[in-house]
């Protein structure tokens, strides 16, 4: 919930004054004076942070970071790498003791190596008793063993993205929402030669959120609360007959793809119905406005579990305990996390992210297009990666490692039956999980 | 003349040095301090990481995070694991496949580019381009050249109605396992062309002239002058070739990820994908160390299997 105090308030002026005259360097000087976290004299930060999709994101992330630098005197470098190269080199960051001392990265990387991260709870309190309560999947991915290791700033909608004209030529008038209506959906889309396309390759973000919803929303899970091994169940078993049946209706080569593939494919015109942030949408308005007036998004059909299992992109934040200044590292984090700062930022996104908390401000992107109201599920929608489980090391682990994906990949491909498909993924779960 | 002796002068006393004089003359040891820099690199950057790859095998580390010792544990999962029987299959298809391609592809340019023939000097850098574009931007280029949707074959192929629809290429796994391994191949040739080619030119060209009068065929000039003196050079060329295809990590990565569905991981990715991705050290450092007695077993073939120096020179093979 909000509170009213001077902090409260001056963030209020400030954002009064950004609305009107983008006078972020105002607010960031009048943040730093009243600021709870005084940085160290002298201190620099280096943050590494996956690499834009939204340019004007990064824009607007960039006018932050140089505002806090002209503010508090802290030089902030920012080094930019793809998704699926933050988390190596944050590892071997962690690793060595050595490298940038905030690294802004996907889903529970965090958790790979808690006892390197600073611990953020009074950031996380201060920001959740502000903005609060934290949606429950974020503090999931905050949290390992109760403890703040990092700051979840935004979610990443990943939708089902789909064409108008194709969804009603299949004789739908509006999105199914449940996963029987989806399936004949995608076989009315087959049959009128206008498939849909659902990555099965090593996809980090497109594979794993679809293939884990599939899974959640039919009743399967890897592993319970306790991290027990459940993932031979009757209800896995369901889930991979229904991936195979969605699977049929595939453009092929979806085991390849990776999570640019369906993007090309969508906006050239090749595919018709897939899974996606908002990035798809942004390119079409900009390049191609017919197809963009085409398409539209919607929630993730409800399975037989009767609730929503969305999966959704995660984008946490940590600092190194190895960091020569952890006070300076706390004040951009909760910096970057004020509602003056976060919502320009997010504005300029585009509906690419979405916030973690349930009462930041509510941000005109969500409204200014229907096409967007969606996106702004995420954060209130989403389960955390481990499902039923903790996020933890071996959950973040269960995600680097694909297992989920392949079990469905290998099943749709013929390779192994269902038995054989839940039975590798066990094992490859047994593997993760065994007590060393 | 016990006498004499005790009156004779004493000889001059023979100059005593001290150790570090001894040493600074010792050939043995000028020796040893030119090759203590060689060693302190080779040990600091080979041997150190390798034993200590060895040793967190043994381990459960985890990123971030020291592990203990846990014998064999690491080992014995990795021997019930479908996923790393089938890296290590790939792993030996690839190499193999792409190394005899690769040698014989190489060895016909470097004949070929051997010969007088116009813009010999052109052709032979043109040959070169493959092994200087970086790996990383070829992979991409194949990526996209195999792409199941944009893949210009597939476009050229639709469009002189060949075929209907586009062609699965990384999709399907044994048509994913050859096009990584033709890629391979592509940027593999030219490293092993030009190194033929520059043995070739050392051979001399009166052997050549001598066997031609003496009425021997082209397939004889081959195999008995060419191919003989080219051994040698054959041996260190592909001792490296199959090296580098065996570890090769590049390629696989940028086009397939290990996929679909494992079918191109080879042993390096695997390693890549379960110790820093994953972030299982212990048994990512298990996947490499298992590397080991390939790579010797490899380099064994093909350095002993071709360094018959008795039978260049007129011997028998031992």
């Amino acid at each position: 919930m909000s509170v009213l105090d001077r902090r409260s308030l001056l963030a209020g002026a400030a954002a009064t004054g950004l609305a009107a005259g983008s006078d972020l360097l105002g607010f960031a000087k009048a943040w730093a004076q009243s600021a709870e976290w005084k940085p160290e004299p002298g201190a620099s930060l280096s943050l590494l942070r996956w690499k834009r999709f939204v340019p004007a994101e990064d824009e607007a992330f960039m006018r932050l970071v140089d505002a806090f630098t002209k503010a508090t005197g802290v030089k902030v470098t920012v080094t930019n790498e793809s998704f699926d190269d933050i988390q190596p080199k944050a590892s071997v960051a962690a690793n060595t003791g050595q490298g940038p001392d905030m690294v802004w990265g996907l889903f529970s990387f965090p958790a790979l190596f808690p006892d390197k991260c600073l611990p953020l709870e009074d950031v996380a309190d201060s920001l959740g008793k502000k903005y609060g309560p934290w949606f429950p999947s974020a503090e999931a991915y905050g949290k390992v063993k109760g403890k703040w290791i990092a700051i979840p700033v935004a979610f990443n909608g990943g939708y089902p993205n789909y064409r108008i004209s194709a969804m009603k030529k299949a004789g739908f008038d509006k999105f199914p929402t449940d996963t029987a209506g989806f399936l004949e959906l995608c076989r009315g889309l087959k049959k009128n030669n206008t498939p849909a396309g659902f990555a099965l390759g090593h996809a980090t973000g497109d594979g794993n959120t679809w293939c884990h919803w599939a899974l959640w929303s039919h009743g399967g899970n890897l592993v319970d609360a306790n991290e027990k091994i459940v993932i031979n169940s009757p209800e896995t078993a369901k889930a991979l007959e229904y991936v195979k049946s969605l699977y049929e209706t595939f453009v092929p080569g979806t085991v390849s793809w990776n999570d640019s593939s369906n993007n090309k494919a969508f906006l050239a015109g090749d595919l018709y119905l897939t899974n996606n942030g908002i990035s798809i949408y942004a390119a079409a308005k900009k390049d191609n406005p017919k197809l963009a007036e085409d398409m539209d998004h919607a929630v993730w059909p409800i399975g037989p579990v009767g609730k929503p299992t969305e999966f959704q992109l995660a984008f946490p934040i940590l600092a190194f305990k190895y960091s020569k200044a952890p006070n300076a590292c706390k004040a951009f984090i909760a910096f970057m996390m004020e509602a003056a700062n976060y919502n320009p930022w997010l504005e300029a996104a585009q509906g690419y992210l979405c916030e973690p908390l349930s009462n930041y401000p509510k941000n005109p992107i969500w409204t200014s297009d229907p096409k967007n109201a969606v996106f702004a599920e995420a954060g209130r929608r989403s389960l955390a990666a481990g499902g039923l489980a903790p996020v933890s090391e071996r959950i973040a682990a269960v995600l680097a490692d694909f297992v989920i994906v392949d079990m469905f990949a290998s099943h749709c491909t013929g390779r192994e039956d269902v038995k054989g498909a839940i039975k590798n993924a066990e094992r490859a779960a047994t593997r993760i999980f065994r007590n060393t | 003349m016990a006498h004499t002796a005790l009156t004779q002068p004493a000889p001059a006393a023979i100059p005593t040095r001290s150790a570090w004089q001894r040493v600074r003359a010792s050939r043995g040891w000028a020796g040893f301090w030119f090759m203590l820099p060689t060693a302190l690199i080779l040990g600091l950057f080979l041997a150190y990481p390798l034993l200590k790859g060895i040793w967190l095998s043994f381990t459960n580390a985890r990123i971030g995070r020291e592990g203990v010792f846990v014998g064999l544990e690491n080992y014995e999962w990795l021997w019930d694991d479908d996923v790393f029987w089938l890296s290590v299959f790939n792993t030996c298809l690839y190499t193999a496949v792409a190394s005899v391609v690769k040698f014989g592809v190489g060895l016909y340019l470097a004949l070929l580019l051997n010969k007088n023939m116009p813009f010999k000097s052109i052709i032979r850098s043109i040959v070169l381009i493959p092994f200087v574009v970086p790996t990383v931007l070829s992979a991409i280029a194949f990526w996209w050249i195999f792409d199941s949707q944009f893949s210009i074959i597939s476009w050229s192929l639709r469009h002189l109605g060949v075929i209907n629809g586009n062609i699965d290429f990384l999709g399907e796994p044994a048509m994913a396992r050859a096009c990584v391994i033709f890629a391979n191949i592509w940027r593999g040739v030219p490293f092993i062309a030009i190194t033929l080619l520059a043995g070739l030119q050392t051979v001399s060209p009166s052997l050549y002239e001598a066997a031609t009068l003496d009425g021997a065929s082209n397939w004889q000039i081959f195999s008995r002058i060419t191919l003989p003196l080219l051994t040698p050079i054959i041996a260190v060329v592909m001792t490296f070739s199959v090296l580098f295809t065996f570890t090769d990590f590049q390629l696989i990565w940028a086009m397939t990820r290990g996929g679909p569905v494992n079918a191109t991981h080879l042993m390096a990715t695997l390693s890549y994908q379960r110790g820093i991705l994953s972030g299982t050290l212990g048994e990512g450092a298990a996947i490499a160390t298992a590397m080991v007695p390939f790579l010797l077993a490899a380099i064994g073939i093909s350095w002993f299997g071709l360094q018959r120096r008795a039978w260049q020179s007129g011997g028998n093979d031992r």
